[in-house]
């Protein structure tokens, strides 16, 4: 016990504070799937705008729906989309950081210069105009999204690759006979799945503030679903009668980001001691 | 270092161009008719198709896209479809908004994070330290927007302080204007604060290791002056270039706090525009905007690349 | 609170000085001249332009109508057709030939004369060929216009026109002179007892009293207009005192605590709106009226009505409102019956119900209908994916593409039930019934039997349950108790401050 507890006390303090409230949040996301308090889309006007009580712990909102049962299934539905949206920028991003890694100048500068354009514009601008584009809704979101993680993390996993190709066991496998591609997987992949996953919990971070924004807009999870931006959004007409609405969605908005962020930071931490958390940039 | 400066220039016009191209083609993927906006639902076909006209929507796209591409060389940014304005005095109105507002943003950002991360630095792994690192921390955890609403909720519902939104123009007076951005600047300074900070105590965490400031430091010199007289100088250098790199997160930053505390800057007029289907101005700022955040890119690796020549691969 | 203390002190206070110095002065002069004569009328919407004659956002007839632009005729607050620029008029007794004659003195804010000419020069201009009139349908019975002395404008019409007073009294047949049609989007002349003063961009538009205007003049001096979209931001304005009268206030959930507020009066009146679950009829399964019927039966207007209008509005059952003469109640003809609804579905092969698209355009009454409605269909098994859309792609796609399975909407414009009889119209409806009738409605001339005409096609809308009948929307008036003169009802959308004073 008390061997595991100074195990436990070594690991970076971030990290385990950030898989607590990970773990918090994942919870409440699984909870949902097999019990809320009241059914989340259940509309009941009578019983509108109710303050936290006893029946309604977090009260009600302005068509009488429950508030923390909506915010437990709106977790399961941030985290998807968060989810969705890093899966579909590694799916991407990787594979092309590595190839620019791989096929030198060309491709190198092809990549660069794509993700100069995508960084070009800002992250919540491009999906505003992606889903005005695609229409609103959730899969158009991850798309948009999605896509400007594939910028990053294209840009991230070619960095790391550079490093990799130019380390020894490499050259030695590339002297051996080895094709570029199979060096890639055997050699150069698995030495940058740290950077990459430490990434993906960053970007996924970024992922369900920005979805939470465009919800907020109107343009993400769309209704009878709940999202915490939408619930946001609906919460501001109501600031001056029931002022509550707009602390609870908020709040799960920023417990989710802040564990993802420390996660990522303790990841990082013990992955690379020498590295000190340096900001998100 | 001019073969450098220009390539760096070339891969500016290219991504420049490139960004005219994907926002012209995203636009015209979004359905919609602009002369329909304008004439509602009861409208006669042959009165859109007389509006379509008039608007100059009828020519097929390659010459829209040249007729754009080429007066914004010449300055010209277009007419917007639905103000029946010049979109560039449109934007210059808004301008005079959303720049004092960013501007106002920033200098609160930099205000509070550089001597926070100053103050965490010196006091490296103690309590002052780890506050800070916790406001880091929350500060890139909260979204803008619902902090936002929280200022509102605040400085607004309850104490009545500030209105809850809207602007009352420079003419009324730089008192009521510079106030009613405030609560906006404060929501928009946040996340900038948090991330500036955890940079700036870095950064000073590093020129602390240094040779020299360990002699300063050996010599006996107080921490202050320390941190003052040699810390501070050499980690401004990276505080700047996040600086310049934030620029673009202040933009995105301000379309939704702009549109919390309904401020007529630019953001909301994109945001409104992309609404209204006003293609031209949407094309413009966000054109506008892309070109500005690639130029501030670019501008801050020249910077970087006179002062240290060793980044010469552009990341 | 104590702020309030104070402010409730500082009036009592000055109320008491007022008071004394009124006596002092032992007459009205001193208590009229204490009187303001400005005005600050809150509004959602930003008006694209200024220009009337050009664009249908209500926003722009709301600044400009009968303020600043006057048409021949004119709609008053009780809906009737008053004289406008045209003091008095003639019809011939076919109903062919209008014979309007204007006011003397009539005079443009830029000091030109108002005269025949301008008239026959705005007709022709709203139904020429390079007309871009949002209402350019409003002209197309003139056959032509002739302006035969400088008072009075001669307009024939190729057929009867029964609403052709009621059409020319809107914004859109606004009478605009030649020398300024072109810059009024920006800078508007017109005729009006208000004048143009200036336009900050985003945030408010300014007008000031004409004072050349030939008619009586209006007890405000100057009236802005200022736009602020955002409801918690509306509400803080009205409190904050930054607003003087709000109307159209959609923000329903303040209403109580405005009424609860002695500083504020609260109208709640009617409009024009009647608001529909419009129903793609060509579509499957919307083509069955079995499907269309079940549909109104799981609809809860009064759950609606309180959930989304905080109850301040009056459920419908047919495209026509219940202010107007010649209505007919026929809401009870589906009353709200899940079970009924089901059993109709299973009737039309669809026991299991059916997947569904709603797809809706921005403002907060259609988006939490739709929210509602989604939500009372998912009881009857029909699965409803809502859709929220921008203005662009809804007109571009569900109103002129038809491509949309239901989606929601107010169709604000005054005794517009003819829009049923429009062979392209996006309902995709086809009734011979109904157009017989609707023929014989525009050889009607008596209002009696135009009335009955009028509640026969009620009649056949509702029971082929054509769309989802649901309510009026409301016209809420939010604003301080001392101002008085502000429209009641919207019989058409305007802010008519003509009237307006401060008590």
């Amino acid at each position: 016990m008390r061997g595991f507890v100074r195990r436990l006390r070594r690991l970076p303090v971030s990290l385990l504070l950030g898989g607590l409230l990970t773990a918090l949040v994942v919870g409440a996301a699984l909870l949902s799937l097999a019990w809320t308090p009241f059914p989340a889309e259940q509309v009941r006007v009578v019983a509108r705008l109710r303050p936290p009580g006893p029946v309604h712990w977090l009260g009600t909102d302005h068509f009488g729906r429950d508030v923390l049962s909506m915010i437990l299934v709106g977790a399961r539905n941030s985290l998807a989309v968060g989810a969705a949206a890093v899966a579909l920028g590694a799916l991407l991003g990787v594979p092309l950081g590595l190839a620019a890694s791989a096929w030198g100048r060309w491709g190198d500068e092809a990549v660069a210069r794509l993700g100069d354009l995508l960084f070009a514009f800002p992250a919540v601008l491009t999906a505003i105009l992606l889903t005005a584009a695609l229409g609103a809704g959730a899969v158009n979101v991850v798309l948009a999204l999605g896509l400007f993680n594939a910028a990053v993390f294209a840009r991230v996993a070619r960095g790391a690759a550079l490093a990799v190709w130019r380390r020894d066991f490499v050259r030695a496998a590339l002297a051996l006979g080895r094709g570029p591609l199979s060096v890639t997987l055997v050699h150069v992949l698995p030495n940058i799945a740290g950077v990459v996953i430490v990434q993906g919990t960053v970007l996924f971070a970024v992922a369900v503030l920005n979805e939470a924004a465009l919800s907020y807009l109107g343009l993400g999870i769309q209704p009878p679903s709940p999202s915490w931006g939408k619930m946001l959004g609906d919460a501001q007409t109501f600031l001056f009668t029931s002022p509550l609405q707009a602390i609870f969605p908020g709040a799960a908005i920023a417990v989710t980001v802040l564990g993802l962020n420390l996660l990522g930071d303790g990841l990082r931490d013990a992955l690379d001691p020498r590295h000190r958390s340096a900001g998100l940039l | 270092m001019l073969a450098f400066l220009v390539r760096r220039l070339l891969t500016l016009a290219l991504t420049a161009w490139l960004a005219t191209l994907v926002v012209f083609a995203v636009l015209e993927a979004i359905p919609g008719d602009p002369a329909l906006v304008m004439l509602g639902t009861s409208a006669q076909p042959e009165a859109v198709a007389a509006l379509r006209a008039q608007m100059g929507l009828d020519r097929p796209w390659p010459v829209r896209y040249a007729g754009w591409v080429g007066g914004m060389l010449h300055g010209d940014f277009g007419t917007s479809l639905t103000y029946a304005r010049p979109v560039a005095g449109l934007v210059a109105d808004r301008l005079a908004i959303t720049l004092p507002l960013a501007g106002l943003a920033l200098i609160l950002s930099a205000g509070i994070a550089i001597p926070l991360g100053l103050f965490a630095a010196g006091r490296q792994g103690r309590a002052g330290d780890w506050a800070v690192m916790a406001f880091g921390q929350m500060g890139i955890a909260v979204p803008g927007f619902w902090f936002a609403i929280l200022l509102i909720l605040l400085f607004s519902v309850r104490l009545g302080w500030f209105s809850a939104g809207g602007f009352p123009g420079w003419e009324a007076g730089a008192g009521p204007a510079l106030k009613a951005l405030l609560l906006p600047a404060v929501a928009l300074a946040l996340p900038e604060a948090a991330i500036l900070a955890r940079i700036t105590r870095t950064a000073a965490l590093d020129t602390l290791r240094e040779e020299y400031v360990r002699t300063a430091v050996a010599k006996g010199l107080p921490r202050r002056v320390v941190l003052r007289r040699h810390v501070l100088p050499n980690a401004l250098i990276p505080v700047a270039t996040i600086l310049g790199l934030q620029f673009s997160f202040l933009v995105a930053g301000a379309v939704v706090v702009e549109n919390v505390f309904t401020l007529p800057g630019l953001g909301r007029l994109l945001y409104q525009a992309i609404g209204q289907h006003d293609l031209i101005v949407v094309q413009s700022v966000v054109v506008l905007l892309a070109v500005t955040v690639v130029t501030v890119n670019a501008l801050v690796d020249i910077a970087c690349a006179a002062i240290d020549p060793r980044p010469r691969v552009t990341a | 609170m104590p702020n309030r203390q104070r402010r409730a002190a500082l009036a009592i206070t000055m109320g008491a000085v007022l008071g004394l110095a009124g006596a002092l002065a032992a007459g009205p002069v001193l208590a009229q001249a204490a009187l303001r004569t400005d005005l600050v009328v809150g509004m959602r919407l930003e008006p694209p332009h200024l220009d009337p004659t050009a664009g249908a956002a209500a926003a722009i007839d709301e600044v400009t109508y009968a303020n600043l632009f006057e048409p021949l005729t004119r709609i008053d607050a009780e809906g009737k057709v008053v004289p406008g620029l045209a003091e008095k008029w003639e019809v011939s007794a076919d109903g062919l030939t209008y014979t309007f004659h204007l006011r003397k003195g009539a005079k443009f804010h830029d000091g030109t004369d108002a005269d025949s000419a301008d008239v026959k020069f705005s007709l022709d201009r709203a139904r020429g060929a390079e007309s871009v009139n949002a209402q350019k349908g409003y002209f197309a019975a003139i056959a032509g216009v002739e302006a035969p002395d400088a008072r009075t404008v001669v307009v024939t019409l190729s057929r009867p026109d029964g609403l052709f007073l009621f059409h020319m009294a809107s914004g859109d047949a606004a009478i605009v002179a030649p020398e300024s049609a072109g810059a009024n989007k920006q800078t508007p002349v017109g005729t009006g007892p208000f004048k143009f003063e200036r336009w900050v961009a985003g945030d408010r538009v300014v007008l000031v009293r004409n004072p050349d205007y030939d008619g009586p003049k209006p007890a405000l001096e100057r009236v802005t207009f200022r736009f602020i979209s955002d409801p918690a931001a509306q509400v803080a304005a009205l409190k904050a005192g930054d607003i003087d009268s709000f109307p159209q206030f959609d923000t329903y959930e303040a209403l109580p605590q405005f009424r609860d507020d002695g500083a504020f009066t609260v109208m709640v009146g009617t409009t024009e709106g009647e608001t529909i679950l419009g129903t793609n009829n060509a579509r499957k399964p919307f083509d069955d009226v079995r499907v269309r019927r079940a549909l109104a039966h799981a609809i809860d207007r009064k759950t609606l009505i309180d959930g989304v209008l905080f109850g301040n509005g009056a459920a419908i059952g047919s495209h026509f409102p219940p202010h107007r003469a010649g209505y007919v109640d026929l809401t009870g003809l589906y009353p709200y019956d899940p079970d009924k609804a089901k059993a109709l579905l299973a009737e039309a092969g669809l026991p299991d119900g059916f997947a569904t698209t709603l797809r809706l355009p921005p403002p907060i009454y259609a988006r939490r209908s739709g929210e509602l409605i989604a939500a009372m269909l998912a009881e009857v098994g029909v699965r409803v994916t809502v859709e929220p859309m921008e203005w662009a792609p809804w007109l571009e796609k569900v109103f002129k593409g038809k491509d949309y399975d239901l989606t929601l909407i107010a169709h604000t414009e005054p005794l517009d039930i003819d829009i049923y009889g429009r062979p392209d119209y996006y309902f995709n409806y086809q009734s011979e019934r109904f157009n017989a009738v609707g023929a014989e409605l525009d050889r009607t001339q008596d209002s009696a039997k135009r009335n009955a005409l009028y509640g026969e096609q009620q009649r056949i809308l509702a029971e082929d349950a054509v769309n989802g009948f649901l309510f009026m929307l409301p016209s809420a008036t939010v604003q301080k108790s001392a101002v008085q003169g502000m429209w009641v009802n919207r019989p058409i959308q305007a802010n008519d401050v003509t009237g307006v004073r401060w008590k």
